[in-house]
């Protein structure tokens, strides 16, 4: 009864990593790469390891499952967010259509979005 | 079952694209957090396959030494040293 969601979730959570890969191919910049791949990653990890949990229950297996898929949730996001203000630091201009750069503004003096090209 | 491991080692190679093709050190970085994570998914799901109950804490220990890189890998582009 169990096993077809725990493979349904499984799927789920691989779709989601194909898709997170291919924004991190596709976006323009460094901050929405980081974006994309960050969320889809996330979440499908997450799915994968419930997955398993689904699939093993209360086992060694899926206690371990579960334990991993804690562990990315919770860290994943933190390293995200010290690679994205690492790259500000590190001098990383904003995509050119970008709107807004508060954090730039009030701590790096000046926002740091890429000026358009005047052709 | 076979082709759930197929896509994630696109993934992976898709990972492997930007880390060559990359225009600056971020995003290399980027691609080396994210390949770490397709290669615990990578690990959990031989672990299932093969009914192999160890290699899940090895899923465990590639997370964690992943984010630990992340982290160094950050602080290098902050311009701080390692020990602050």
């Amino acid at each position: 009864m169990i096993s077809p969601i725990g493979w349904i979730i499984i799927w789920i959570g691989i779709c989601f990593n194909l898709l997170g890969t291919i924004g991190l191919v596709r976006f323009p910049d460094i901050y929405n790469r980081l974006q994309t791949s960050t969320k889809c990653v996330t979440l499908g990890s997450f799915g994968l390891m419930i997955g398993i949990f689904l699939l093993y229950g209360f086992s060694q297996t899926g206690i371990k499952a579960l334990i991993c898929g804690v562990f990315l949730l919770l860290t994943n996001p933190v390293g995200a967010h010290a690679i994205l203000k690492g790259s500000l630091h590190y001098g990383i201009k904003l995509w050119k259509g970008s709107i807004i750069d508060k954090y730039g503004a009030d701590k790096l003096g000046g926002e740091q979005i890429e000026k358009e090209e005047k052709v | 079952m076979v082709l759930m491991l197929i896509v994630l080692t696109f993934s992976a190679f898709l990972c492997l694209y930007r880390i060559q093709q990359g225009p600056t050190i971020p995003d290399r970085a980027v691609g080396v957090d994210i390949m770490g994570i397709i290669f615990v998914n990578i690990t959990a799901l031989t672990a299932v396959f093969y009914n192999l109950p160890y290699l899940m804490d090895l899923a465990i220990i590639i997370a964690l030494f992943s984010f630990i890189g992340t982290l160094a890998l950050a602080k290098y582009l902050e311009k701080r040293s390692l020990d602050d």
